[in-house]
């Protein structure tokens, strides 16, 4: 059982979640005290972004201006936006948390975080600047029949997005419950509402500062932290291990892998998810629009992979960190005699309590406040891509044929932006109990089952047609939801269905779900001989020159 | 202004998407090599990474896992490096001359 609790939270590494972040989400986390420090620097951190939102809305005129920010942000800010977009509160607090608990597992989940940068930088980050305008559909549609790709496109980002935001609005509920003696349902409110004024006043440009400002803030704290564990240790990695070694109740086993991935076929599985879930998440995506040419874009995925490895290296330093110094302070647990497990709120405070132990009260408060502006960035840039869908995908490409006066589509945009948001509110109430690991496994795993290989093989594929796109993107995606379902997760664990009877016996479908896409694809193309799909291949020269040489690509401010 | 067919026959052009094709996958098929190396030894047989070196109580997985991240890094930069070097004139050049 715990095995296959394991493996199920490895599944969903992929973002923000741990096994213990899963249990203390699922109900087990107890208000705490009101933190005014913590509430202050919030509320200034609040009132900052606002200004920045008030400032971007004044220079939001135009869809190209809301959508990616007139192509004016440079390769080093979208750097840090893209990390601020992929740097979230669980990732901090869960893996932190997570090595807290158990030592080295929680630096295989930060490598498998990481490794999925070098794909998108070599295969997808350029074509994709030169491809497109505002989302990844742009290009999958490149040279295809508009109205199905843009459907499925949609379907695919609005399901990830949805999966991805319910995630994070129970994440954001629990924590602030946790870190500001907040109601859970009150949390949600706010979360939505100022996610709501972010991104219908100031689109990208005031989602993208408001990335940058998040993603600063939390180097800072963590770079901070990390360094006052190390001086505490007299700046010896030996001593802080050492010190970890004895506190901790598995002592030197915290130093090697302990069976989080421990079926190679759910390991290789999961591996894909991570890896090539990257290259399909939407909100990710959307980001190298926002850049001027193919080069920024190029250099924007080298310093978001240097930021992003950093940070993953400083959260190993602090989860060591809190074994030695918060599992040692009785003042940190609710129970001294049950010692490291006892930590008061749960293995996902680790970080927080450690902040308090290296930095006092004040620097308690500034973390807890920037836990919070990371939910809130990343829940921005995902109802921001969610909304680009529908308005530029669905509205003025499905309904209106490409003939959307540009006001009218940025309008759908806001209004699906508070749609989104009354819907995230709700859905976020609703599911309080549900095990936030699966619902973003399951967003890593649909986006590298249907976004993923829809994209990669339109930008490598010369024979794909509008057929082979469409049942393959709509395989994976279904399968990948299927195989989730049918998963002893939740066939198991969420359904109540008897231990050992899940159809599907491993933890994450990404391994079977995307390859059956790419299958699908490529059957389907070949067997393609319609009208259709002789102008699918014509389109290709266009394209092929296009994605590799910019030539025809939209300009920075043109639009 | 050229031909998309024309721009294709270009010498740079082709010159060009060979170049960056055969480094592209090249380092993605590395990265995925090395990244299932680790996974596949972590899944099959963890103790290799639990091994103490020497008396220390470091274990070699911890490098190992550092390694992997900033083995990453370097993959990107190297290829970042070569196509500011390379590619960015090459295109240049191409797009010049397809005016």
């Amino acid at each position: 059982m715990s095995r296959l609790k394991g493996i199920l939270a490895t599944a969903t590494l992929a973002a923000l979640s741990t096994p213990a972040f899963a249990d203390a989400l699922t109900g087990q986390t107890q208000k705490q005290e009101v933190n005014i420090p913590a509430i202050a620097m919030f509320v200034a951190f609040v009132l900052l972004t606002l200004g920045i939102t008030y400032w971007a809305a004044k220079q939001t005129k135009s869809a190209a201006q809301f959508y990616a920010a007139g192509g004016g942000i440079t390769g080093f800010q979208n750097g840090l936006a893209i990390a601020g977009d992929y740097m979230s509160a669980a990732s901090f607090l869960g893996i932190s948390g997570l090595v807290y608990l158990s030592g080295y597992d929680g630096l295989i989940y930060s490598v498998g975080f990481l490794v999925g940068w070098p794909i998108v930088t070599f295969l997808i980050a350029e074509p994709l600047r030169n491809l497109g305008k505002y989302t990844f559909a742009d290009v999958a549609s490149f040279r295809f029949e508009q109205t199905p790709i843009r459907v499925l496109a949609a379907c695919g980002t609005l399901v990830t997005v949805a999966f991805y935001l319910i995630a994070q609005m129970v994440g954001a509920g629990q924590l602030i419950k946790l870190l500001f003696g907040l109601d859970y349902a009150y949390a949600v409110v706010i979360v939505g509402v100022l996610m709501i004024f972010y991104v219908m006043f100031g689109g990208m440009v005031a989602t993208t500062w408001v990335q940058i400002i998040k993603a600063c803030l939390l180097l800072a704290g963590a770079s901070f932290m990390a360094l006052m564990v190390m001086v505490h240790f007299g700046l010896s990695l030996t001593g802080l291990f050492n010190a970890a070694i004895a506190a901790h109740p598995k002592h030197q086993a915290i130093m090697a892998p302990g069976g989080f991935v421990s079926n190679p076929v759910s390991a290789v599985s999961l591996g894909l998810a991570l890896m090539f879930g990257t290259a399909g998440l939407p909100h990710i995506l959307m980001r190298f629009f926002t850049v001027a040419d193919a080069k920024a874009a190029r250099k924007s995925v080298l310093y978001a992979t240097g930021f992003i490895g950093y940070f993953y290296i400083l959260t190993f330093i602090i989860g060591f960190g809190a074994i030695a110094l918060v599992a040692t302070n009785p003042s940190y647990l609710t129970d001294a005699s049950k010692g490291l497990l006892a930590i008061k709120g749960g293995s996902n405070m680790a970080a927080i309590h450690l902040a308090d132990a290296v930095g006092g009260n004040l620097f308690l408060g500034f973390i807890s406040a920037v836990a919070f502006a990371t939910i809130l960035a990343v829940v921005s840039g995902l109802t921001l891509s969610g909304a680009s869908a529908v308005s530029h995908d669905l509205y003025a490409t499905v309904f209106k044929g490409g003939r959307a006066n540009e006001q009218d589509e940025v309008r759908v945009s806001k209004i699906t932006t508070v749609v989104l948001g009354v819907i995230a509110i709700f859905l976020g109430i609703l599911f309080e109990k549900i095990n936030v690991a699966f619902m973003v496994g399951l967003a890593f795993a649909i986006a590298a089952s249907c976004n993923f290989p829809v994209l990669l093989m339109s930008l490598m594929w010369k024979n794909m047609t509008t057929k082979g796109a469409v049942v393959g993107g709509f395989v994976g995606l279904i399968s990948a939801l299927i195989g989730v379902v049918l998963s002893p997760g939740v066939w198991v664990d969420v359904l109540g269905n008897a231990k050992g009877s899940a159809p599907f016996p491993y933890a994450n479908p990404a391994l079977f779900s995307m390859t059956l896409a790419f299958v699908c694809i490529w059957i389907f193309s070949k067997m393609d001989t319609s009208a259709r799909a002789k102008l699918d291949k014509d389109g290709w020269d266009a394209q092929y020159v296009r994605s590799q040489t910019g030539i025809g690509a939209s300009g920075a401010s043109s639009h | 202004m050229a031909s998309w067919q024309d721009i294709e026959r270009n010498p740079k052009f082709i010159e060009l998407v060979q170049a960056r094709k055969t480094l592209g996958w090249t380092l993605s098929i590395l990265t995925l090599a090395i990244y299932l190396a680790y996974i596949l030894i972590i899944a099959f047989d963890p103790s290799i990474f639990g091994a103490r070196m020497g008396d220390s109580v470091m274990t070699v997985g911890l490098p190992v896992g550092l390694f992997v991240i900033v083995i990453t890094f370097l993959i990107v930069g190297y290829y970042v490096q070569k196509a500011n070097a390379t590619y960015d004139e090459l295109t240049r050049q191409i797009v010049e001359e397809s005016k």
